[in-house]
C-alpha cells in the first residue's frame, strides 16, 4: 500500500505551494488519478485523512477525479477508450498503442477561501 | 467565497526529478540499469544469483537489493559472487524510490560498471509508480502463480519491457498455462520481450544471459527507456 507515500507527497507539495504563494487555508485539494496509476482512491483518501492532523491541512478535503484510460493507435491513428486494459486498436487490431490518458497522478488545483 | 488555484503538478515530481538525475549519471558512464519487479517468491533473487554466477567473470555487475526487512537477499547475492551488492532495507515500505537509489549509488564506481541490477521489493503494484532511473523494468513471474497475473496488475506489465517466466520445470503440476500467460501479457503490452526459464534446472537461462550480454554491447541510445510513472 503505497498510497501513504503518495499522500505524503501530496501534503508536502501542497504545503510548499501554500508557502510559495502565501495561500490562506486550503479547503480542497483536487487530484487526478489515472486508471493505470496504481493508486486506489479509497486508500489514498484514508491515508490522506490519517496524516493531515496537526498540519495546516487539517480539515482539507481531497477531491479525487478518476481518469479512464485512453489510447491512440500508432498504426492507424485512432483515438479510443481502452477497455479492461486491452491495448489493441478496435479498428486495425494493432497492439502499438500510445497511452494518452489514464497514467495521471497529479495535483490539478487547490480551492482556498478568499 | 472560494478561489480555485491551478497547480498542475505531478505528485511524484520530486521522485521523477531524482530519477532523471540517476538516469543521466548512468547513461554518461554507459551503465545499463535493470529494475527487477515481481510478487514475492517468483524467484527474483534466484534469477539474479544464477546471473551473477554466469556473468560475473565477463561483465562488471553491480546490484542493489531492496527488501522490506532483513538483508537476506543481499547476503545470498554476495555469496553468489556479487562483489558489488548494496542492500536497501525499506523498513516496511512496499517499494523502492529514487531517493533510496540516490543514497546508495555513490557506493558504486560507475566507470567500472556495465550492468546495474536493482532488485525491487516483492510487490506488483507499488513499484510500478516509482521511476528509479532505470533503462527498463524486468517483471519476473513464476508458473506457481496464476496465469491471469498480467490482467490483474496491468500497470506493472504495461510499464515493463521484459517478462521472465520462471519455474518452467513445474509446468504441468498446476493449471498454469504458458500460452495463456503470454497472451494475457501481450494484451497489456504487445512489445513485451519474454524469456522462459527455470532457475532450478537452468533451462532457458543461456538465452537470458545472451540477451544481457547484448545489452552491454548495444549503444546506449538504442535501449528502450522506461517512461516515468
Amino acid at each position: 500500500m503505497h498510497e501513504l507515500s503518495i499522500a505524503t507527497s501530496i501534503v508536502e507539495t501542497v504545503l510548499q505551494e501554500m508557502q510559495r504563494r502565501q495561500l490562506p487555508a486550503v479547503e480542497t485539494i483536487a487530484v487526478r488519478v489515472g486508471a493505470l496509476s496504481g493508486v486506489v482512491p479509497e486508500a489514498l483518501e484514508f491515508s490522506f485523512s490519517a496524516i493531515i492532523n496537526g498540519t495546516p491541512l487539517a480539515g482539507t478535503r481531497l477531491a479525487i477525479e478518476q481518469v479512464p484510460l485512453q489510447g491512440k493507435c500508432r498504426n492507424c491513428g485512432l483515438d479510443f477508450s481502452v477497455v479492461e486494459f486491452i491495448f489493441a486498436c478496435p479498428h486495425c487490431r494493432s497492439g502499438q498503442i500510445e497511452i494518452t490518458k489514464g497514467e495521471e497522478l497529479e495535483i490539478a488545483y487547490l480551492e482556498v477561501s478568499s | 467565497m472560494t478561489e480555485k488555484i491551478a497547480v498542475e503538478r505531478k505528485v511524484l515530481s520530486e521522485n521523477d526529478k531524482l530519477a532523471a538525475e540517476i538516469r543521466s549519471q548512468l547513461m554518461q558512464r554507459g551503465v545499463v540499469a535493470l529494475n527487477f519487479v515481481s510478487s514475492p517468491g517468483s524467484g527474483k533473487t534466484s534469477l539474479l544469483e544464477k546471473t551473477l554466477a554466469a556473468l560475473n567473470h565477463e561483465l562488471r555487475l553491480g546490484l542493489i537489493a531492496g527488501d522490506v526487512q532483513t538483508e537476506n537477499d543481499a547476503d545470498r547475492l554476495k555469496r553468489a559472487g556479487g562483489k558489488l551488492v548494496q542492500p536497501i532495507v525499506t523498513g516496511g515500505l512496499c517499494h523502492l524510490d529514487a531517493k533510496m537509489i540516490t543514497r546508495v549509488l555513490p557506493e558504486f564506481d560507475l566507470a567500472q560498471l556495465d550492468l546495474l541490477f536493482i532488485e525491487n521489493v516483492g510487490n506488483l503494484v507499488c513499484p510500478s509508480s516509482y521511476d528509479l532511473g532505470e533503462d527498463m523494468k524486468v517483471v519476473v513471474l513464476s508458473t506457481t502463480e496464476g496465469d491471469d497475473k498480467p490482467l490483474k496488475y496491468p500497470g506493472m506489465f504495461r510499464r515493463a519491457k521484459v517478462m521472465v517466466i520462471n519455474k518452467i520445470d513445474l509446468l504441468g503440476t498446476s493449471d498454469f498455462d504458458l500460452a495463456r500467460v503470454k497472451e494475457n501479457a501481450r494484451r497489456i503490452n504487445a512489445d513485451l520481450k519474454v524469456f522462459e526459464v527455470s532457475c532450478r534446472t537452468g533451462a532457458g537461462l543461456p538465452a537470458w544471459f545472451d540477451w544481457l550480454r547484448g545489452l552491454v554491447h548495444a549503444p546506449a541510445r538504442d535501449l528502450p527507456l522506461t517512461t516515468g510513472a
